[in-house]
C-alpha cells in the first residue's frame, strides 16, 4: 500500500513540475551563474587539491542545488495548506508516510534533473571527471534534497505563513553553504574555521563528492559522507512524516 | 443504532499563553440517515470538533465512534466509514476537475480503471460531466462546491461531514445544494453532518439542530422543538431561538453606530 500511494502521489506533483518549464528550470539558475562567472576565477589558483579547479568546485555547487532548492520546497505546501488540499488527503486511508515520500521523491527526482543539466554545461567548460564519480555525485544530490525537503516540508506544516518560512530558511541555508566549504574547500580555511566545520552535516557530503570527482572512491572521507548522508536522511524522514501525521496538532 | 456517538469528546491545545479548550466535552448522537446541523457562534468549537470526528485532530478527552469504528483505535475504518468536505474545500486550481476525481478514486485505493469509472459516475451525478477538462480555477463557486463534495463521496462514504458548505454561495447554488443533501439522504441513506451560519438553511434542511456555545452542546432537538422551548413559541424565527440559547440577545436599536 505504501508504494502504491507513493506512486500516486509522487505522480501528481511530477505531473504539475512537468506542467511548469519554469518550476524545471528556476532551480538551476543560480548554480549555473555560479559556474560560468565564479568558476573561471578559480581555474589557476592554488587549491591545494587534487585534479582541476572544476572537480573542486562543480561538486561543491551540485550539493549548493540541492541545499537551496530543497530547503524551499516546503513553501508549496503552505499555498497547499491554504487551499485545504493537505487535509482533504489527510482524511483518506493515504499512508501518511506516502504523503510525504510522493512529494520528497518527486523533489528529489526534480533536482537530479538540475544536477545533470549542471554537470553538462560543467562539462563544456572544461569540467573532466570519472563517470563514476559523477554518478556518486547524483547519488549525493538525491539523498541531500530527500532529507532538506523532508525537513523543509516539516517546517512548513508547523509555521504556515510564508511570512515565517522564507527568513527562517534562508537564516539557515546561507551559513550551511558558508560552513560546508561549497565554494571553496575547507582545507584552505584557518584551523578554527576549519573545525567549525566539522559541525555542519554538508561537509561530509562535499567531501565526498570531490573525493568521488578525482576517482577516490575508499577514502574515509567517502565512508564519513555515506554514513552522515544516509544518517540524515532517515532522521528527516522519520520527523516529517511524524508531522504528517499528527499536523493540526 | 446511532451511526454517530460522542461522549464527553474533548480539545485543549497548548498556546504561548497557556491551554485554551477548544471543545469542553460534546455529547452526541446520530441516527443513521439524519441531517443534523451543528450551528453556534464563531469560535464555539464546531470546525474543532468537525476535524475530531473526520480523524484530522486528536481529541485531548473523551471518546467518540463513527459508523462502529472508534476514533481512537480505529481511524482507518472511520476514514473509511466517512467523507470530509472543508470550509476551504481543497481542490488544486492548476489541476483539471477529471484528474482531481481520479487521484481521489486512487487514494481510496481504486484501481485506475475503476477510479476512471467512478470519476464519470460521479461528474453525471453532480453535474460535472461538461467541466471534465477545466481547471478547477475556472470553476464556478457553485460548481468548486459540487467538486468538493463529489471527492467526498468518491468512497461512497455513509456519514458525510459539511463544513459550512454554502458560504459565498448565490442563492440559486445553494438551493442546488440543499437538494443535493436531501437527495444523498434519500436515494442512498448517507448521514450528514453539517455546520452552518445560515439558519434559514439549518431551518430547511436539518432533521434536528445541535447548538454548542464555548466548546459544549447548549441546546438540541427539532427546529421546532427547539423554537417552542427557547424562542416562546413555534413560530419563533430561528434567529431568535439561536440567540436566546446562546444568550447574545439582539442589540438595541440605538446602538447601531451612525455613519459619519
Amino acid at each position: 500500500m505504501l508504494l502504491h500511494d507513493t506512486a500516486i502521489i509522487f505522480g501528481r506533483y511530477a505531473r504539475q513540475t512537468l506542467r511548469s518549464r519554469f518550476a524545471m528550470l528556476f532551480g538551476v539558475l543560480m548554480p549555473l551563474l555560479y559556474l560560468i562567472f565564479f568558476g573561471p576565477l578559480l581555474t589557476d589558483l592554488p587549491l591545494g587539491a587534487r585534479g582541476s579547479s572544476w572537480q573542486v568546485l562543480v561538486p561543491g555547487l551540485l550539493l549548493q542545488l540541492g541545499l537551496f532548492g530543497a530547503s524551499f520546497a516546503g513553501f508549496s505546501i503552505i499555498i497547499e495548506n491554504g487551499a485545504g488540499i493537505v487535509e482533504r488527503m489527510r482524511v483518506t486511508p493515504v499512508s501518511r508516510l506516502a504523503l510525504l515520500l510522493g512529494r520528497v521523491l518527486r523533489d528529489a527526482a526534480l533536482f537530479v534533473f538540475q544536477a545533470v543539466l549542471l554537470v553538462l554545461a560543467a562539462v563544456a567548460l572544461g569540467l573532466r571527471a570519472p563517470l563514476g564519480g559523477i554518478l556518486i555525485g547524483f547519488a549525493f544530490v538525491a539523498l541531500l534534497t530527500l532529507s532538506l525537503a523532508s525537513l523543509s516540508y516539516a517546517l512548513a506544516m508547523k509555521v504556515r505563513t510564508p511570512q515565517e518560512f522564507g527568513p527562517t530558511i534562508n537564516a539557515v541555508s546561507m551559513p550551511a553553504m558558508l560552513l560546508s566549504g561549497l565554494m571553496l574547500p575547507m582545507s584552505l580555511a584557518p584551523g578554527w574555521l576549519d573545525m567549525l566545520s566539522h559541525f555542519m552535516p554538508f561537509r561530509y557530503l562535499v567531501d565526498a563528492v570531490r573525493d568521488a570527482y578525482v576517482g577516490s572512491y575508499t577514502t574515509s572521507s567517502m565512508l564519513y559522507g555515506v554514513v552522515v548522508a544516509l544518517g540524515l536522511t532517515v532522521l528527516a524522514v522519520t520527523v516529517g512524516t511524524r508531522v504528517f501525521r499528527t499536523a493540526g496538532a | 443504532m446511532a451511526i454517530i456517538s460522542a461522549a464527553r469528546l474533548a480539545r485543549t491545545f497548548q498556546t504561548k499563553h497557556g491551554p485554551v479548550q477548544a471543545v469542553r466535552g460534546i455529547d452526541l448522537t446520530i441516527e443513521a440517515g439524519e441531517i443534523l446541523g451543528f450551528l453556534g457562534p464563531n469560535g464555539a468549537g464546531k470546525t474543532t470538533t468537525l476535524r475530531m470526528l473526520t480523524t484530522l485532530l486528536k481529541p485531548t478527552g473523551g471518546a467518540a465512534t463513527i459508523a462502529g469504528h472508534d476514533l481512537a483505535t480505529d481511524p482507518a475504518g472511520v476514514r473509511r466509514a466517512s467523507g470530509y468536505v472543508a470550509q476551504s474545500g481543497g481542490v488544486d486550481p492548476h489541476v483539471t476537475v477529471r484528474e482531481e476525481l481520479v487521484t481521489q478514486g486512487r487514494l481510496y485505493r481504486l484501481t485506475k480503471s475503476q477510479a476512471i469509472e467512478r470519476a464519470l459516475e460521479l461528474a453525471d451525478d453532480l453535474g460535472l460531466a461538461e467541466l471534465l477538462d477545466r481547471k478547477t480555477a475556472a470553476l464556478s463557486g457553485g460548481q468548486r462546491r459540487r467538486l468538493d463534495i463529489a471527492m467526498a463521496l468518491t468512497h461512497r462514504p455513509r456519514v458525510l461531514f459539511l463544513d459550512e458548505p454554502t458560504t459565498g454561495l448565490d442563492p440559486g447554488s445553494r438551493a442546488d445544494l440543499w437538494d443535493l443533501v436531501r437527495r444523498l439522504r434519500d436515494e442512498h441513506g448517507t448521514t450528514v453532518f453539517l455546520t452552518t451560519h445560515y439558519l434559514d438553511e439549518a431551518d430547511a434542511l436539518s432533521d434536528r439542530l445541535v447548538i454548542v456555545d464555548a466548546g459544549v452542546v447548549v441546546a438540541e432537538g427539532t427546529p421546532s422543538a427547539l423554537k417552542l422551548r427557547y424562542g416562546g413559541s413555534i413560530d419563533a424565527t430561528l434567529q431568535d431561538t439561536f440567540l436566546a440559547v446562546t444568550g447574545r440577545g439582539p442589540a438595541p436599536a440605538d446602538t447601531t453606530p451612525v455613519a459619519v
